[in-house]
Formats: structure tokens, C-alpha cells, sequence
């Protein structure tokens, strides 16, 4: 799941400080599993600001809807009724669900509540980490599923480096060596011999270095 | 068993019932103070339910700093359903720390204007 964390109330609270009449949007995707941006969440963000403003003597008007999810233009659609009546929009969803509903609603200003984090997992209740770094050439069948890319600080192919010790990551004693890892696990499922295999360079463009990315099935288009 | 009159009871059938949302709302609508009077830990009859509501009530603290009402306002005390004395004493408490703190920022805003 796509991991967000909620920015500080400040923050949200100074994007709309001019304004009086605001529409918060929740997902029910990614952002109510990692608790960020659901339902629950803006209810709580409602409440907050509501109290904020109240303290500053300058009421607000908070409508709080919270849609089955912001990156597919037909549950957006279902704010198109009311959308225009409010200021501002705060969306709680990631950044692709903010910038969704903004190209969706031209005449609205849609402001982002998340700090959107990472693509990953939830390790226990209340705790979440990074996984997949989405580069675009899933290396997993080589490193015995654990990804180099995005467990290793440095993305090594071929590691681990030298900072690896008692298998930490020289960036943090709390970071596990994503090599150390894949060592292990290798080990564990008796594929040792592949990690006597060179990764070749990595060709990158299929990650961001290759600008804005798309994917496109012919065979599903309308 | 007396205790202050401004203490007004909301019986939830576990602390562990008691969300973030619920404790906001109490103070967007004029509390001066909230507590969470829960069974004493460990001997929760869900487990875990008023440890919880410890959390909870930890997060809730922060998100009042946040919005400039005052983590102090909100508190958990631990008793069982056999301490009535220890009840009282805990209700005149946070009636003392509310007074000292005054109204709700919110309720203050209100009557100025």
C-alpha cells in the first residue's frame, strides 16, 4: 500500500487560513489502511480545525466526505454536486489522489493534508515500512524476494557494502542490512549460488530517471 | 461519597471503546476537561482495553497541544468499580487542574464574542 502520514495541524490549519468554507476528502484506499486518511482521520482533522478556528474567533465550515478512493475519476465524480461550493478542498488522500482531484476539478483548489511516505507494508499494528521503491524492473526472482533497491540504502546491486555491520546499515543501528537480508534468505531457501551471480548496471530509465512514467493496455482501453 | 457536580459521567462499556474522535468532540463542544476513569491495568476485563485507551488518550494529549487547547486538560485514571472514595478524589482532582487551567480556550472565544 502507498504509506502518508498526516502533515501538522499548523501547517493545514495556515493552507486555509483565509478561508471559510472547506470540503475535507478522505480515501478509503491505502491512506484508511496506514490510518492517515480515512474516514476516521477526517473526522479527527474536522474536529481539529474546527477547534483551531474556533479558538482564533474565526469560525469555519467543514463538510467531510470520504470517497471509496481519489485515484479513479468516477468516485470523484461523486463530489462534483457540491465540490464548487466550497473554498477549498483539503484531500487526505496520497499525492496521486490530490493531483487526481485537482486535474478532475479545474476550478477548485485541492490542498493536501499527507505527506505521502513510501510503498510499503505494515510490519504490526501501528507500524509501517518501506518495501518497494516501484523502479520499474522487479529484481526480486534474483535477491530471494527481498528487494536491493529499497531495503538497501544505497540501491546496491552487488552488496553489501562495507558499512554493514552485524548486519545494520552503517545509517542507523535500527536499519537492517537490506544485503544481509537477502543473504539470509538465499541461504535460507538453499539459492546461495545466486548471490555468487553480478547484478549487471542497472538501466534506471525504467525508474523515475526516465521522467514521468505510464502504463498503457491497449486491450482494456474503451 | 460526594464529588463535584460539573463532573458529567459518559458510560462507555469498556475504556477501550473510547476513541481519539470521541475525546476531540467533547472539547469542540465546550468541555474544559476530559478524564478516563478505566479499571486498573491489568485487570482489564477485554485485556487490553484500558491500556488502549492509555494510548489513545497519550496521542489525543498531543493533538490538543497541537490545536492550542492543552494536552493538560485530558487525563486517565485507574480505578476499580470497588473505589468509590478513590472516584471522588480523582473527579475533585481534575476539577482542581481544570479550574487552574480555566475555560476551554474555545468556550473563552465564544463568550468574548
Amino acid at each position: 500500500m502507498i504509506v502518508a502520514e498526516r502533515k501538522p495541524l499548523e501547517q493545514i490549519s495556515s493552507m486555509i487560513e483565509s478561508n471559510s468554507k472547506v470540503l475535507i476528502v478522505g480515501c478509503g484506499e491505502c491512506v484508511t489502511v496506514c490510518s492517515a486518511g480515512g474516514k476516521k482521520e477526517v473526522d479527527i482533522l474536522a474536529s481539529a480545525l474546527n477547534m483551531i478556528r474556533s479558538k482564533e474567533g474565526k469560525p469555519i465550515e467543514i463538510r467531510q466526505e470520504t470517497l471509496e478512493r481519489q485515484c479513479d475519476a468516477e468516485y470523484l465524480e461523486q463530489l462534483r454536486g457540491f465540490i464548487g461550493e466550497y473554498e477549498v478542498v483539503i484531500s487526505m488522500a496520497c499525492g496521486a489522489g490530490v493531483q487526481f482531484m485537482a486535474e478532475k476539478y479545474k476550478n477548485s483548489l485541492v490542498l493536501p493534508a499527507l505527506n505521502t511516505k513510501f510503498i510499503g507494508v505494515t510490519e504490526e499494528q501501528g507500524v509501517w515500512s518501506e518495501r518497494c521503491h516501484a523502479c520499474g524492473d522487479c529484481k526480486l526472482h534474483l535477491t530471494g524476494g527481498v528487494c536491493p533497491i529499497a531495503r538497501c540504502s544505497k540501491s546496491l546491486l552487488n552488496g553489501p557494502c562495507g558499512g554493514s555491520t552485524n548486519g545494520k546499515c552503517e545509517i542507523s543501528p535500527e536499519v537492517v542490512c537490506g544485503w544481509q537480508l537477502i543473504i539470509e534468505r538465499l541461504s535460507d531457501l538453499g539459492q546461495l549460488e545466486k548471490y555468487e551471480e553480478i547484478i549487471p548496471i542497472n538501466d534506471w530509465s525504467t525508474n523515475r530517471d526516465g521522467g514521468p512514467r505510464k502504463v498503457v493496455r491497449e486491450d482494456l482501453r474503451l | 461519597m460526594n464529588y463535584p457536580p460539573n463532573v458529567k459521567i459518559i458510560k462507555v462499556p469498556c475504556t477501550g471503546k473510547v476513541d481519539v474522535i470521541h475525546l476531540l468532540q467533547a472539547f469542540e463542544r465546550g468541555a474544559d476537561g476530559v478524564y478516563i476513569a478505566g479499571c486498573l491495568e491489568g485487570d482489564c476485563h477485554f485485556l487490553r482495553g484500558n491500556l488502549r485507551a492509555k494510548k489513545r488518550m497519550e496521542y489525543t494529549k498531543r493533538l490538543l497541544d497541537e490545536i492550542g487547547i492543552g494536552g493538560e486538560r485530558l487525563q486517565m485514571y485507574n480505578m476499580s468499580a470497588a473505589q468509590g472514595p478513590r472516584f471522588a478524589e480523582v473527579a475533585r482532582e481534575m476539577t482542581e487542574r481544570i479550574m487552574t487551567l480555566g475555560p476551554n480556550p474555545i468556550r473563552a472565544k465564544n463568550r468574548e464574542s
